[in-house]
C-alpha cells in the first residue's frame, strides 16, 4: 500500500484505516521515496509502541520513515532539528525535555490565559471592524497562535511576517524541496541572530532563560534548533486546529454547539482534537525485533505510529467517526503518547478554548462564506488544515 | 471497586510533565515550578475514579495504580 493516503471526506480519516485496524493492524506501506515502513493503526498497539524502549525517535536513522519526499539534504536538516528534542532518545532526551517542562505546566499556561484572551479579543475586534467576508486563517488563527508563541519565546512580533512565511513554506508538501530548504535556512539564520542577542543580553522570556543555561551538551546550535522547533510547532498545528475546529463547530450548530461551562468546553476541545486528529503519524525506528499486532517488526525497520487511526479505533471509542462534543474523554492520543507527547499541549488547549468561546460569543451569526465542498482543505499535508477559511456573519 | 488496598505509585523519574494528571484531578495533582514534574497535593485515595483516570492518561507510566 502506498502511504500517506490523502483524506477524501474533509473530516473523516483517509479511507482504508478502519479496514487496516481489523484486518492488518500492523501493515507494510511504501513511502514516497520508495522506502518501506510499518504502519501501526490500533489504539492499544500505538500506545504500547509509543512507550516501548525498543522504539527509537531518531530522525537521522537511514530508515526513519518520512511521509514526504525529501532530498538527502532535507533529511539531514530535519534530523538536525530533531536532535534538539523530538528526535532524541534516552538518555539525552529526558534532561533536554526537563529544561522545558517548567515553561509549559498547566499552572504556567493558566497564568497566560488572560494574555491569550487579550490577543484573541483584539483579533476578533479587528475582524469585526474589517470587510465581510473575512478570511479566518490570516485574521484569527495565525495572528493569535503566532503572537502567543512569539511572546513566550521572546521573538519580536514585528518580524512575524518574515517567519510566518518561511515557516509556512517549510511545512508544505507541495513546495519543491529546494525552496523548502532555502526557507528553512533563512529561518535558521534569523533565529541564530536572535539567539546570539539573547545570549549576550538576556531577558524575561523562554529563549533567554534557555540561553542562560547553555553548557557543553546544550550549545548555541542546539538552542537555535530548539527555537526553530518551538516556533514552528507553536503555531502551525494550533492554527490548523482553530480553523478546522471552527468549520466543524459551524457544521454542528455553531454558537449553540459551544458549551458555556468551562469544564464542558474543555472536554469539547478534547473531542475536536480526537475527531480531527490533524497530525496523523509520527516516525519511529525499531531497535530490536518487536512482536506486535500479529507480526514481528525486525530491528532497524521504520515504523509509523498512526495516532489518527488510534483515535478512531472502535475498540476504544464508541462510534469513533461521530463527533460527540459531550463525549467527556481525554484518552485520545492527538498529542501523541509516551515521552515525546506534545510539550505544548496545555498551551494549545488554552488557545483553542479561548478562541472557540470568544469567537462564537462575539460573532454568534458566524457562517461559511463559501460552500463546505469549496474549502481548500490541505488533504495531503503533514499537518491537516485549511489554506483559507472565508467566513461572514 | 472496594477495599483500601489499591495504591498509587508515583515515579517522578519517568514523568514527562504532560500535566494530564493535573487536568483530570487538579485537587490531587500539581506540577513543580522547578522542574515541571508531578507533585501530589493531597493524600490520594487510589480508589478515587479521578486517580484511575490520571493513571490511564499518564503518557509516561509515571502514575500507576497497584492492585491489592
Ligand atoms: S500525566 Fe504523568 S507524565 Fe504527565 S505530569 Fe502527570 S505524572 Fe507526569
Amino acid at each position: 500500500m502506498a502511504f500517506p493516503v490523502p483524506r477524501t471526506c474533509p473530516f473523516d480519516l483517509p479511507a482504508g484505516y478502519a479496514a487496516l485496524r481489523t484486518e492488518r493492524p500492523v501493515s507494510r506501506v511504501r513511502l514516497p521515496d520508495g522506502q518501506l515502513a510499518w504502519l501501526v493503526t490500533r489504539y492499544e498497539d500505538v500506545r504500547r509502541l509509543a512507550t516501548d524502549p525498543r522504539i527509537s525517535a531518531d530522525r537521522g536513522h537511514p530508515n526513519s520513515p518520512y511521509t514526504e519526499l525529501v532530498t538527502a539534504q532535507g533529511r539531514a536538516a530535519i534530523a538536525a532539528v530533531g536532535r534538539s528534542l523530538i528526535g532524541l532518545d534516552p538518555p539525552e532526551h529526558g534532561p533536554r525535555r526537563r529544561m522545558l517542562m517548567p515553561e509549559f505546566t498547566v499552572r504556567r499556561v493558566n497564568g497566560l490565559r488572560p494574555h491569550i484572551q487579550r490577543v484573541v479579543d483584539e483579533s476578533i475586534a479587528a475582524l469585526l471592524a474589517g470587510p465581510r467576508p473575512a478570511e479566518l486563517v490570516t485574521a484569527l488563527a495565525l495572528p493569535v497562535t503566532s503572537t502567543v508563541i512569539c511572546e513566550l519565546l521572546g521573538v519580536p512580533y514585528a518580524d512575524r511576517d518574515f517567519f510566518l512565511d518561511r515557516a509556512a513554506v517549510q511545512v508544505r508538501r507541495d513546495v519543491p524541496p529546494e525552496r523548502r530548504r532555502q526557507a528553512g535556512g533563512e529561518l535558521r539564520a534569523y533565529l541564530d541572530r536572535l539567539v546570539t542577542g539573547k545570549e549576550r543580553d538576556g531577558g524575561d522570556d523562554l529563549l533567554s532563560r534557555l540561553a542562560a543555561r547553555r553548557n557543553a551538551e546544550f550549545d548555541h546550535d542546539q538552542l537555535v534548533g530548539l527555537a526553530m522547533l518551538l516556533l514552528i510547532a507553536g503555531f502551525e498545528s494550533t492554527a490548523s486546529m482553530i480553523v478546522l475546529g471552527v468549520v466543524v463547530l459551524l457544521e454542528h450548530g455553531g454558537a449553540a454547539a459551544v458549551p458555556k461551562d468551562p469544564a464542558a468546553l474543555g472536554l469539547a476541545v478534547e473531542e475536536l482534537l480526537r475527531y480531527l486528529s490533524i497530525v496523523d503519524t509520527m516516525p519511529r525506528v525499531a531497535t530490536a525485533d518487536i512482536e506486535v499486532g500479529g507480526v514481528t517488526i525486525p530491528a532497524g525497520d521504520g515504523v509509523l505510529l498512526s495516532f489518527a487511526s488510534a483515535n478512531h479505533d472502535a475498540d476504544t471509542f464508541d462510534d469513533p467517526a461521530g463527533l460527540r462534543l459531550g463525549r467527556g474523554s481525554r484518552q485520545h492520543v492527538a498529542f501523541g503518547y509516551g515521552a515525546h507527547q506534545c510539550l505544548g499541549q496545555n498551551l494549545a488547549r488554552a488557545e483553542l478554548e479561548i478562541v472557540f468561546r470568544s469567537l462564537f460569543t462575539r460573532v454568534p451569526g458566524l457562517r461559511l462564506a463559501v460552500p463546505l465542498a469549496d474549502l481548500p482543505f490541505k488533504r495531503d499535508a503533514s499537518v491537516y488544515g485549511l489554506d483559507r477559511l472565508p467566513v461572514t456573519w | 471497586m472496594t477495599g483500601i488496598a489499591m495504591r498509587l505509585i508515583i515515579d517522578r523519574e519517568r514523568c514527562v510533565g504532560a500535566g494530564l494528571c493535573v487536568l483530570s484531578a487538579p485537587e490531587l495533582f500539581d506540577q513543580s515550578d522547578a522542574d515541571g514534574r508531578v507533585v501530589v497535593r493531597a493524600s490520594t485515595d487510589a480508589d478515587d475514579p479521578a486517580v484511575h483516570e490520571a493513571g490511564r492518561l499518564c503518557p509516561s507510566g509515571a502514575l500507576r495504580i497497584a492492585g491489592p
